[in-house]
């Protein structure tokens, strides 16, 4: 039974493109589209003051690599037209005399509007552009309002990006990518597959044959369990050889807790099999189920900055622990003893889901 | 020719109501997506975990974390007392960043006039890492400041800060237009091409051909109900993103009705384009997931903004549907244009509904010789 569900598993022809396409093509696209990183915002000038200090302001962000300045035709009207017509994200709009103001200690103000249809872009540019304005004019006061020899006081911040130096944000990708992979694998290639046994009506051909309940699992699983391990060490070779990510701890550890986590995986697609009659349906479910995992997972954002309630469903989410291993043990090498509460968890996890999916399992149709 | 035509639509709407889950999962989907995004994915820090390590434990040190830890983007979990202390925190992964003094901080800062922090970040996640620095830099500079110019309490000029189309920043004016394409994708779509490469797998489709219905009525049928779901279905997000997450609708509504429509043309015309290449649902699904989904969500602008990614990304974005769509939606509702500023966007997506209804005809025809 085992050997020819194997067989089939690789007969068919639209499994092995699922099986060793889709990882390539996520992990090329998923792993450069899915940056967060600034670059190329758009920012409008209007400088109304051509004075000394405008023109620093301007060349400091002219300098920086995270904008691109956009010709104005030196109006407010025309800068917020550019962002309507979002040819610009950004407008910062210096003001006559702000220089002479700012000698005075009148607090003169700048202007600076930002499309905010997208929120963190936005806050991330007020950050930088703000940071910019403030350095600039920090330095242009103390050369010029404090006499020579009296230096403002600075503090220096430096900044040390552990475990990713460069911040490379393919380093944080591609594990948390291989973390739904397996999960697809799991999930959906065994639910679609036993319920297409279903719809074709050959799971009542097996019935009648002397096959017994927990062989027939066993043989229906084990074929996705292994293949979700290869997958995972597929999707690793790939990531080491394109984007090489580092792994830093054991790949045993790796591979032990992706075991455990490929039985939940597979308990729920085995649970969604038997609650489901079409593969359309099963289909859906599996869809649903790995839209909520995959989004509370903290794949994209930290999971600590959750609501409180979102926490608590991640003590439930297998993806939630997945993801934090996958990365703890590749980029940070964390040992067993580090990883060791989410190991319980998920073992939790795996034995109750795999009961629930036996219980709801049934030889008969 | 026209009641039986009717009939058959009328057939398939039972069809699609008697399975109480998929329907169940359709429309529970985007809402609790839309609750998902909207209160749970944001890209906002807040109550970052953070060590503090301070060798120097003088009043201005002290006053710095009291500020860092006052902002409401940190809270301090740790105070470490050696350096060899930082590793391990940092890797267990109980705080985000360490905040490391150096000695004599309030000596060095007013006698040398230069005092420095290290801020030391867990970057195995960039996004929080860079955005945790950006946080700490700010306030600490802005620290800086106020105690290094003597008399001046506050900085010598305003910063005034305009948030357009958005001013709180929430991130669910994101998701709403993603999540309304990401749907009407996958119901459209998605369900067309599997409920057509169903009855082919069956082999029912050869006694439908048979029937008096003419082909195109028979696809028509098919996805008519489909079309309806997908209708309602991005009716119930708007509705909700105005209601309950206080989504404006500053545009003309029956200007976005009108986009929607072209957009579910083309998800359809692509559904049926699928089904007609296709002999079985598993394939159906997978090129569905790998040719829609993936890019929908990817590629579309949706999550990520596409200025940010590689060019060939970037190009690649150029032909995928769900783009055109969502900034068009964006457009209208977000920013209040009328025609004159998305008649590109929907010129784009109707002539690629032509063009792939064109195509599947073709296809169409072929299968049935």
């Amino acid at each position: 039974m085992l050997q020819k569900e194997f067989i089939q598993v690789f007969r068919n022809k639209t499994m092995l493109p699922i099986i060793f396409v889709v990882p390539i093509v996520q992990l090329l696209v998923l792993v450069n589209a899915a940056t967060f990183e600034m670059k190329n915002v758009n920012i409008a000038i209007v400088d109304n003051d051509h004075s000394a200090i405008s023109r620093e302001i301007i060349s400091h962000i002219e300098g920086s690599p995270f904008y691109t300045i956009i010709p104005t035709e030196q109006s407010v009207d025309n800068a917020i037209n550019l962002i309507h017509q979002n040819k610009a994200d950004a407008a910062l709009i210096i003001p006559n005399k702000f220089e002479s103001n700012l000698r005075n200690n009148q607090k003169p103000s700048v202007q600076l509007l930002i499309n905010s249809i997208n929120g963190s872009v936005a806050g991330l540019t007020n950050a930088y552009t703000s940071s910019i304005l403030l350095k600039t004019i920090q330095g242009d006061l103390s050369k010029s309002v404090h006499a020579e020899n009296f230096k403002i006081p600075q503090i220096n911040v430096v900044p040390r990006y552990w475990y990713n130096q460069e911040i490379n944000y393919s380093h944080f990708m591609v594990p948390g990518i291989l973390a739904i992979l397996v999960t697809i694998i799991g999930m959906f290639l065994t639910a679609i597959n036993l319920v297409r046994e279903k719809e074709m009506g050959t799971i009542e051909q097996i019935n009648v044959t002397p096959i017994r309940k927990h062989h027939f699992i066993i043989g229906k699983l084990v074929p996705f369990w292994v293949i979700g391990l290869v997958e995972l060490a597929f999707g690793l070779f790939i990531g080491r050889l394109i984007f090489n990510i580092p792994i830093e701890g054991s790949l045993f550890l790796l591979f032990g807790f992706a075991a455990v986590y490929l039985v939940f995986a597979l308990s729920v697609g085995l649970f969604l099999s038997s609650s489901a009659s079409s593969q359309q349906q099963v289909m859906f479910m599996a869809f649903f189920f790995m839209i909520v995992f995959v989004l509370m997972s903290g794949i994209f954002t930290p999971a600590e900055s959750m609501p409180q309630w979102a926490q608590y469903f991640n003590l439930i989410n297998p993806l939630y622990y997945f993801m934090k291993v996958i990365r703890m043990v590749l980029l940070k090498g964390a040992n067993f003893k580090e990883i060791l509460p989410y190991f319980l968890s998920i073992t939790f996890l795996a034995v109750g889901m795999f009961s629930l999916a036996i219980g709801k399992f049934k030889k008969t149709v | 020719m026209k009641s039986r035509f009717i009939n058959f639509a009328v057939k398939e709407f039972r069809h699609i109501f008697r399975d109480k889950r998929t329907l169940l999962i359709i429309f529970g989907m985007p809402i609790l997506q839309l609750l998902i995004f909207g209160y749970v994915i944001s890209n906002e820090i807040k109550d970052a975990k953070i060590g503090i390590y301070n060798p120097s434990g003088d009043y201005l040190s002290m006053e710095l974390t009291t500020k860092l830890t006052s902002s409401g983007y940190f809270i301090p979990e740790m105070i470490l007392n050696s350096q060899q202390e930082i590793e391990p925190a940092l890797r267990s992964g109980k705080v985000r960043m360490v905040v490391a003094y150096q000695p004599d901080f309030a000596q060095k800062f007013f006698k040398e006039g230069i005092s420095s922090v290290q801020l030391i970040t867990d970057a195995s996640d960039p996004n929080t890492a860079t955005l945790l620095v950006n946080y700490a830099t700010a306030i600490v500079n802005d620290f800086a400041v106020q105690k290094g110019i003597s008399g001046q309490s506050t900085t010598p000029f305003d910063i005034r800060v305009r948030m357009l189309y958005n001013q709180d920043m929430k991130s669910v004016f994101m998701f709403v237009p993603g999540t309304m394409a990401l749907i009407l994708m996958l119901i459209t779509a998605m369900m067309t091409s599997i409920s057509i490469a169903r009855e082919k797998e069956l082999g029912t489709m050869e006694i439908l051909l048979v029937s008096p219905l003419r082909p195109t009525q028979i696809i028509l049928g098919k996805v008519l109900p489909y079309v309806g779901l997908a209708f309602t279905n991005s009716l119930v997000i708007l509705l909700m993103g105005y209601t309950v997450f206080g989504l404006p609708m500053r545009g003309s509504l029956g200007l976005l009705i009108g986009v929607c429509f072209i957009f579910i043309l083309l998800a359809l015309s692509l559904g049926i384009l699928i089904s007609t290449a296709v002999k079985t649902q598993q394939i159906a699904m997978f090129i569905s997931m790998v040719g829609l989904l993936l890019p929908t969500i990817l590629l579309s602008g949706f999550i990520f903004p596409i200025e940010n990614m590689p060019k060939i990304l970037q190009w690649l974005s150029v032909i995928m549907p769900p783009r055109w769509f969502i900034s068009a939606i964006k457009t209208i509702m977000l920013k209040g244009e009328g025609i004159l500023f998305v008649w590109k966007e929907m010129l784009i997506m109707f002539s690629m509904s032509i063009l792939f209804i064109v195509i599947s005809i073709k296809k169409f025809k072929v299968r049935l010789e």
